[in-house]
């Protein structure tokens, strides 16, 4: 089995952070995504007061900066692109280093990267502090949609057991002489993967019988008391208010 | 009253194989009855019988005197506990507390009530400690057992077992053999494994071809190889059944 997959991003402890309820750190992490997305790329000084406002987060949070940073590898595509972006770009130029890059182009790429390390990084403290099944309990509160919710709790619930058929079978496509070493095995595999997409519909169709057994009318029950307090509203909200606040001074 | 009354019980899947020919069968309260067959006799198309997951093409089930119809549907899943071969079909929830919860919970306990549900079902299977844990850091003998507790939870009628000890090591299964034995409810185990049906159940039925082949003490049915054979069922090597003492 393979174990603590998905406790890669949460970081146990019991600071004020993570005692917070859960609604309030999803809508937290929300609006406060909301307002670093509105943001004039111009204003640089408001984003660095964001990143301020974040890394004061982590702190409370006692989340270490390198459990941020490695998480972050996930935007790297993003970053990428984002350097892409200057030297494709059109419009008027100029020099950094001997190399040509285009004016709007530095503008768009600045602009995602701000944005987006604002946002992963958010999500990161989130998750770091937060379990995701009571991420789900909040989203669930919150009322997202009941179907979204349950397609994230069976994903959360079965993607070891999915993985570890994925394993079986690679296991199994070894033993058999099998080794993955250029295109021409690509057909194999991708045979694995359409038996395994089978398996895993099978399996749907079965815990969904298990489902009806024990009285499942389409709705989830509503599991596990995450009720918030006024007070807790309002210090969750402190962090997206008070970026509200420094985008009103900026503009 | 009896636990269950089956009666004529026919059906036909959709793409008209007939599993079921006619099937007669009554479970009084509190009898531990073994269900035996080979593979494909029809075993798990009766069991989806027994709590209307598929509807009867001809012939009735009833379950505490509740006919298993549309309308009763939600009244006879209550009633019908159905345990599931593979533990990760039947345990979809992110811990063992939400797994257990989910059935009374829907059946409309709340608070208190519903937590006192979950912890009750999880002692009696001895699998209390285990309660705040995700279902997939268990071991498989350990996922069976709260697989148990999540229909104990419902206060079934009758405890329906599909093939409860496939796949579990001697212990886990001595473990589960003493959970099932603990329990104060009917229990239809559905089984191909003779001596743990020898074990746990006084009474056992043989359904063959889709219908009822015999009825009695398993200790007679297992000790008559020709009815075994005629079966398609044997004892495991090293195993033998003295034959009773007298005739019942």
């Amino acid at each position: 089995m393979g174990a603590g997959h998905h406790h890669q991003l949460y970081l146990p402890g019991a600071s004020a952070v993570h005692r917070l309820p859960p609604q309030c750190k999803l809508l937290a992490a929300f609006a406060f995504a909301v307002v670093v997305v509105a943001t004039p790329r111009e204003r640089f000084w408001a984003f660095a007061a964001y990143a301020l406002l974040l890394a004061a987060v982590a702190w409370a949070a006692r989340v270490p900066p390198g459990h941020v940073l490695r998480r972050m590898a996930i935007e790297l595509p993003f970053v990428l692109f984002a350097f892409l972006i200057p030297v494709i770009g059109l419009g008027e130029r100029t020099t950094v280093l001997g190399l040509s890059l285009s004016v709007p182009g530095l503008w768009a790429a600045w602009n995602i990267l701000a944005k987006a390390t604002l946002g992963v990084v958010a999500s990161i403290l989130l998750a770091a502090t937060t379990e995701p099944r009571v991420i789900l309990l909040g989203a669930q509160r919150l009322r997202v949609p009941s179907l979204l919710v349950q397609i994230a709790m069976f994903m959360l619930r079965y993607l070891d057991v999915i993985l570890d058929e994925m394993r079986r079978m690679r296991v199994a496509r070894e033993s058999r002489g099998f080794e993955a070493r250029d295109v021409r095995q690509i057909p194999a595999v991708a045979r694995s993967a359409g038996a395994l997409f089978i398996r895993s519909y099978e399996r749907g169709e079965r815990v969904h019988l298990a489902m009806l057994s024990r009285g499942y009318s389409g709705r989830m029950p509503m599991l596990g008391e995450v009720s918030a307090s006024a007070a807790q509203w309002g210090v969750a909200l402190l962090l997206p208010v008070s970026a509200l606040a420094v985008l009103g001074l900026s503009l | 009253m009896n636990s269950l009354e089956v009666s004529r019980l026919a059906y036909a899947y959709p793409d008209g194989t007939q599993a079921l020919f006619g099937v007669d069968l009554t479970i009084g309260r509190g009898e531990r009855v073994a269900l035996l067959g080979p593979n494909g006799a029809g075993k798990t198309t009766l069991v989806m019988h027994l709590n209307g997951i598929l509807t009867a093409g001809h012939g009735t089930v009833t379950v505490a005197g509740t006919p298993v119809r549309k309308d009763t549907l939600k009244e006879v899943r209550r009633r019908v506990g159905l345990v599931f071969q593979d533990p990760d079909d039947q345990l979809f929830m992110p811990t063992v507390r939400d797994d257990v919860a989910f059935g009374p919970a829907n059946m409309g306990l709340t608070g208190e009530e519903l937590e006192r549900a979950v912890k009750g079902a999880l002692e009696r299977v001895g699998m209390l400690e285990a309660i705040d844990r995700p279902p997939h850091h268990l071991s498989f003998g350990q996922r069976r057992r709260v697989a148990v507790a999540t229909v104990l939870a419902m206060e079934p009628e009758i405890l329906v077992l599909d093939e409860p000890s496939s796949n579990l090591d001697p212990a886990a299964r001595r473990e589960l053999a003493e959970v099932l034995r603990s329990l104060d409810v009917t229990v239809l185990m559905v089984t191909h494994d003779l001596p743990y049906a020898l074990e746990l159940c006084e009474r056992s039925l043989i359904l063959s071809d889709g219908v009822i082949a015999a009825d009695g003490p398993t200790r007679e049915l297992l000790a008559d190889t020709g009815l075994l054979a005629a079966h398609r069922l044997e004892l495991p090597y090293g195993f033998a059944i003295p034959a009773p003492a007298e005739p019942a």
